[in-house]
């Protein structure tokens, strides 16, 4: 059965609204100008490089942090005039897992069961199913400070799910997490969509946003740079990969050539193998490229069209890759320390 | 890990509707952040150095040393440093409650509490009320120790524990300071620098060590108005006389003028910042 307080989903309000969110520190316009709109019920994914605006944008979405300008709603509640309300609809995972690291996993439930209203005994019951659930039984009275990274993101997941919010911000929930913990998170994540939240992500990785998110806006230096599902951010990009394999190796270098000259455009070859790669505008092009080689009476293997994957379409968004902490503090103009003079 | 395997549980639980009575609610969530404080005590012993090493240590430092210089022997002047060292212990260690606060905010759980439909006031009321039974040890050991080695408070065990339950009522309101010191400030060494700043002067520049009668003129009144001075002697007319002096009067409304200032102020810049 459907929550109450899920019912806005029903009504079509969305999830997140927001529109011209400002944030500025010390004069660095951290978020600058952000709009969101995240409907109910839909994994939304926000990438962007370290330092874009993506916390930063969650802690005002999340009532931690008061926008300078602009409007934030969630389930048509406004996060400024009525934070309190707000907070009832939210549940916040940090990017450094927020639970007590002095106390043990269990301790850490059983106070925010409390903080949420659970009776005692109710506390201790719902703590109980927790760990279990998330794996973390065996480890439920020995302190945090031992606690594995995957461990510390599973409690701090928990935690977000003493009462199932409506609508959950995860702030980078799979970093540090290896390939099977970060698995399990994201099965995790479909199970609550599935029962009716709506989850907001950040994320580095791009296939995390590819497998997850319905929807994935790309945030660089605090603004929205592009938004879109995923294939609509790799349409976006324009170029597909023609990959071409001949059956025949010798007519790899012919089979170049007719290519090189329909297309106009230049290619790679692997002879081995007998592929060629090649920039592809549209698929329309393909059919003359076809004609072309059939007439020259060679015999194609195989052939396939590979969309850009999300990591050339962040790239030729932000212009750096994904995960690249460096660029943007390089200065490339900064000529190299001249060596001490004998 | 399964998460299916348990779904029929998963997300049935309700978050709880319109609001609570406020003061109810804020009691409920304080109290249960005042049990998070007292975990966390229970899981890091070195927190309660402060409360159970300084009583001892300055007691017997301060009655040995100053006794016979002082008031002619160590025995003589234990009615007067005890209850000195009381007030000094409580006021010092009400700083720690402003420094501990400033740390405990740095970390990322306290965005979690933010972000819980909580009263707003529970994390400060919480961890201040936590601290009250802080001051109630720190109290009973000095008086445990003055006891040990001579101190037979003429007041009797009543009006001692008079005096302590005024030292920790005293010592709370002054803890809403340093909570205001730890709310605004940007590191826990900066409320430690300013609170020792406000604090030691005022500790040293009172009764609570040496007759005040032995100053100069200008320096005795200062010292007279002192608060701590007030305290101390509210403090002294309880234990070794048993009366219930003006002292206790004039400590207990210092004590509410404090909390009505800095309480609200404490609130509001933590919720700002929230």
């Amino acid at each position: 059965m459907r929550h109450a307080l899920l019912d806005p989903a029903a009504d079509g309000v969305p999830a997140i609204e927001a529109r011209g969110l400002v944030k500025a520190f010390g004069g660095r316009r951290a978020v600058d100008g952000v709009d969101l709109c995240v409907p109910a019920g839909t994994i939304f994914g926000i990438l962007g490089p370290n330092g874009a605006g993506k916390t930063t944008t969650i802690r005002m979405l999340a009532t931690l942090l008061r926008p300078d300008e602009g409007t934030a709603r969630i389930f048509g509640r406004d996060v400024v005039k009525e934070p309190h309300r707000v907070r009832r609809l939210i549940g916040v995972t940090g990017q450094y897992a927020s639970v007590d690291e002095t106390l043990t996993a269990r301790e850490n439930l059983i106070i925010f069961s409390r903080l949420l209203g659970l009776g005692r005994r109710e506390a201790r019951r719902r703590s109980e199913e927790l760990l279990d659930r998330f794996g973390l039984a065996d480890a439920a009275d020995r302190p945090l400070k031992q606690f594995s990274g995957g461990m510390r993101r599973r409690l701090d997941l928990a935690a977000s799910l003493i009462v199932q919010p409506p609508l959950l911000f995860l702030d980078e929930p799979t970093t540090g997490l290896d390939p099977r913990t970060r698995a399990q998170l994201w099965d995790m994540i479909r199970e609550l969509v599935r029962t009716g939240s709506t989850v907001l992500l950040t994320t580095q990785y791009l296939d995390e946003a590819d497998q997850l998110a319905d929807r994935i806006a790309v945030i660089d230096h605090g603004r929205v740079a592009a938004e879109g599902t995923a294939d609509e951010l790799k349409a976006s990009v324009g170029t597909s990969t023609l990959q071409l394999t001949v059956r025949n190796g010798r007519d790899v270098a012919e089979a170049r050539r007719i290519v090189e000259r329909t297309l106009r455009v230049r290619t790679a070859a692997m002879p081995e193998s007998g592929t060629i790669t090649a920039p592809l505008a549209g698929a329309d092009d393909l059919a003359g490229l076809l004609l072309a080689l059939r007439e020259q009476g060679i015999a194609v293997a195989e052939i396939s069209v590979r969309k850009p994957t999300l990591d050339e379409v962040f790239l030729a968004i932000t212009g750096r890759p994904a995960g690249d902490r460096t660029s943007n503090e390089h200065d490339p103009d900064r000529e190299p320390e001249k060596e001490a003079a004998v | 890990m399964s998460l299916s395997a348990n779904r029929e549980t998963s997300g049935t639980a309700r978050r709880s509707d319109g609001p609570q009575p406020g003061i109810a609610r804020a009691l409920r969530n304080s109290l249960t952040m005042a049990h998070r404080a007292l975990l966390k005590v229970r899981h890091t012993p070195e927190l309660w150095f402060d409360v159970t090493l300084q009583p001892i240590l300055f007691t017997l430092m301060f009655a040995y040393i100053f006794g016979g210089a002082i008031a002619g022997d160590v025995k003589g002047y234990l009615p007067i440093i005890v209850p000195g060292i009381l007030v000094q212990t409580v006021l010092t260690t009400s700083i720690v409650t402003g420094v501990q606060l400033r740390e405990d905010m740095e970390k990322g759980v306290f965005d979690r509490f933010r972000s819980l439909p909580i009263a707003r006031i529970a994390p400060l009321a919480g961890a201040l009320m936590a601290d009250a039974i802080r001051y109630a040890i720190a109290s009973a050991l000095t008086f445990a120790v003055g006891y040990l080695i001579g101190y037979r408070p003429a007041g009797g065990f009543g009006h001692v524990l008079a005096a302590m339950a005024l030292a920790v009522v005293c010592a709370w309101s002054v803890s809403w300071i340093f909570a205001f010191f730890g709310v605004v400030a940007r590191t826990a060494a900066g409320v430690q620098g300013a609170s020792m700043l406000v604090l030691l002067p005022l500790t040293i520049l009172s009764n609570a060590f040496v007759p005040v009668d032995t100053m100069p003129d200008w320096l005795q009144r200062f010292v007279n108005l002192n608060p701590v001075s007030h305290l101390v002697a509210a403090v002294r007319d309880l234990a070794n006389a048993g009366t219930f002096s003006r002292e206790i009067a004039v400590s207990l409304a210092g004590a509410a003028v404090i909390t009505a200032v800095f309480a609200p102020l404490a609130v509001r810049v933590y919720m700002r910042r929230a």
